[in-house]
């Protein structure tokens, strides 16, 4: 979603994008011309008349899970973003009895929190996990 | 889902839907606007409701309007950007 109108976006997607995507941009492109919704997520920046670089996991039940803001000349970090799906939806599934510790990836040990975990993170998770 | 809309000159614009509208309109006395939009301003929370907003899109060929609620049901990425052709 940017400030551009949807006439731009068709032509960014035409002309370039589709170039770097093949068949173009899968999901829908969202025009918000008077920054509406940006200031609504509190990422439109009212000097500069864009918005930021805002990114918003929200789950299934429409709950805000977790996002990022970024100035403009920084990029965002796709795998990142994905690593925090796939750690929302293992938690989903648990029903919240696992949860994802620092450096968590699919396939590495979540922790159930509990009684018998309190002063016990340590037989769990190592420091060299959060940076494996 | 999303639904195709007419092409124009005008230009069609996105904004809030339900409740958080309601609370935009102003109410007497400026003090109560500024409560107001303090309140918009921390309606983004991680573990609270995500505002739903309609916005037209551009969407695999087509002219349509999107609204977020559409959407709940799946798992959503909203993603802000500051324009298109820019490089980052």
């Amino acid at each position: 979603m940017s400030v551009d109108s949807v006439f731009v976006h068709k032509m960014w997607n035409d002309v370039e994008l589709s170039k770097m995507v093949s068949g173009g941009i899968p999901f829908a492109m969202l025009s918000d011309a008077a920054g509406r919704v940006g200031s609504l997520y509190d990422v439109y920046d009212i000097d500069a008349g864009v918005e930021t670089r805002g990114r918003f996991i929200i789950d299934p039940d429409g709950i805000i899970q977790g996002y990022e803001v970024l100035t403009p000349p920084v990029g965002r970090n796709v795998m990142e973003s994905l690593r925090q799906i796939q750690a929302f939806q293992l938690v989903r599934q648990s029903k919240g009895t696992e949860a994802t510790p620092s450096g968590w990836k699919p396939g590495k040990p979540t922790l159930k929190p509990g009684p018998d975990l309190v002063g016990r993170v340590w037989e769990h998770w190592k420091t060299s996990m959060a940076f494996d | 889902m999303p639904e195709e809309m007419k092409v124009g000159c005008a230009r069609p614009m996105g904004g809030p839907v339900g409740e958080q509208q309601a609370e935009e309109q102003p109410e007497a006395g400026g003090e109560t606007g500024q409560e107001t939009r303090r309140e918009e301003r921390t309606m983004v929370k991680v573990g609270r409701k995500a505002p739903d907003f309609v916005a037209p899109a551009y969407h695999k060929g087509k002219f349509v309007t999107v609204k977020l609620s559409e959407y709940f049901g799946k798992w959503i990425v909203l993603c802000f950007y500051p324009g298109d052709f820019t490089f980052v």
